[in-house]
């Protein structure tokens, strides 16, 4: 069976390690802040401005001067901090974020990104994307493995205007968990249920399959 | 002390004139100035261009001017919430400058800082980077962004002083600090406006010099965009 949106986010959060300052895209990526194991001490840095991002305000609590990339309400932890947007990225640009979590239109097996446009029909702009993917050493991108019409979107070359360049190291999708090694998606992990055959025929860019691939745990 | 204070948002905005461009704080709907973008659709000003992260939705924040057809130009990072806005792109009607969010705010950092350009990894190899120079720092490849020039920055503050001084609350901080002195005139209007001395000189966030007018901001909607909550046990 293919993971549900909530199952790669549980997935993803077994990527996020003790003492980690964390950045969470919008979509799947904000999910995965729900799975995070609670014996480890993390941080979220949300890029409009807040480090040390909570829960969702219980209802009544909701205060519009406080919120994260994707608008929502949001509360801050004990230890929290707020910055403007210049120093926000200075944190992003400087490598201080340990791991940055990102959704994706389009990866290609040399780690190139396309996640911000799709020309002639949407244009929603980069956000801080473009930032995120030049600096972060650490990228994980969360996506489905293929699109709407069933098209891989694990390709050799991104089709879609790109966000940047060989930067995408691991990526992990409703069939699989990849990562980008000398120009080649070398399969780690596969979903339960689902054979290497399924997730060879679903990645058009060169698949890497060494000895017998483990399902994920989740 | 230096006195910032002007009496409304009518005299805050004197000088504003069709065809210039304005820098407006704000994440969202997040710390933007209310009072100024409400101003600016009261006196019709037209052929704006407007530098701001996002363009509001579509009946609030700058979705208002959008609406009015009074922005020639946007200068944003992510406009994806405003209907209106995409309408206008893709039909042409409004030109779009989409700048990765980091720069944007280096930009106008810059700007107030005195540094004509400087050297950012955002959106190199891509489409942002075409027809700018890039350059080999370390190994790493970067793209030039040179700072805003701007007639105008209209910020928005929690707190602020006679003096100019200016406090911020929570994430509505995000882009009007960088914008504080990056416009040839900067207007501040304020939830809360105190005599000088009222504001402990430690906990100051944007220094008054940065500040040319300031004001007592009127009946502050602060809209929420996306409202989140969890039910109460």
């Amino acid at each position: 069976m293919a993971l549900s949106k909530e199952q790669i986010a549980q997935r993803i959060a077994r990527e996020v390690k003790d003492g980690y300052y964390v950045n969470l895209g919008i979509g799947i990526p904000t999910l995965v802040a729900n799975f995070v194991r609670e014996d480890i001490d993390v941080e979220f840095q949300s890029e409009n401005g807040i480090l040390g991002m909570g829960p969702f305000p219980f209802e009544g609590d909701e205060d519009p001067d406080l919120i994260n990339a994707g608008k929502q309400t949001i509360t801050a932890l004990p230890g929290a901090s707020f910055f403007d947007s210049a120093m926000s990225f200075g944190m992003i640009r400087g490598k201080h974020v340990d791991l940055t979590i990102l959704g994706a239109m389009e990866v290609s097996q040399d780690g190139d990104i396309a996640n911000w446009k799709i020309p002639g029909k949407m244009v929603k702009g980069m956000g801080g994307a473009m930032d995120l993917v030049a600096s972060a050493e650490n990228i994980v991108v969360a996506m489905m493995h293929a699109n709407r019409e069933g098209e891989s979107k694990l390709l050799k070359e991104c089709g879609l205007p790109l966000t940047g360049v060989k930067c995408v190291k691991k990526i992990v999708t409703d069939l699989a968990v990849l990562e980008i090694i000398d120009g080649k998606f070398h399969l780690l992990e596969r979903a339960p249920g689902v054979s290497v055959e399924e997730i060879k025929r679903a990645t058009e860019g060169d698949l890497v399959i060494h000895g017998d691939i483990p399902e994920m745990k989740i | 002390m230096i006195k910032k204070t002007v009496a409304n948002v009518q005299i805050a905005c004197e000088g504003i004139a069709d065809g210039m461009t304005f820098m407006l704080g704000g994440f969202g709907l997040c710390g933007i100035p209310e009072n100024i973008i409400s101003e600016l659709v009261r006196r019709n000003i037209q052929g704006i261009t407007c530098i701001s992260n996002n363009a509001g939705v579509d009946d609030f924040g700058l979705g208002l001017l959008l609406k009015k057809h009074q922005i020639k130009k946007m200068i944003s990072s992510y406009v994806g919430e405003n209907a209106e806005f995409e309408r206008q792109m893709l039909s042409g009607e409004m030109e779009v400058e989409l700048v990765p969010q980091g720069t944007l705010a280096q930009r106008c950092e810059a700007a107030r800082s005195g540094i004509p350009a400087f050297f950012t990894p955002a959106g190199y190899g891509t489409e942002v980077a075409v027809g700018k120079e890039t350059r080999n720092f370390n190994g790493k490849m970067y793209v030039m962004e040179k700072a805003f020039e701007a007639d105008f920055s209209f910020v928005k503050a929690w707190k602020g002083d006679e003096a100019g001084n200016l406090i911020f609350k929570g994430t509505a901080r995000n882009f009007n600090p960088a914008m504080c002195g990056a416009g040839k005139i900067t207007v501040a209007e304020v939830e809360e406006l105190l005599p000088a001395g009222s504001l402990d000189p430690n906990q100051i966030h944007i220094p008054g010099i940065f500040i040319q007018r300031i004001f007592q901001g009127q009946q502050y909607e602060k809209r929420i965009e996306q409202l989140t909550v969890r039910k109460r046990n």
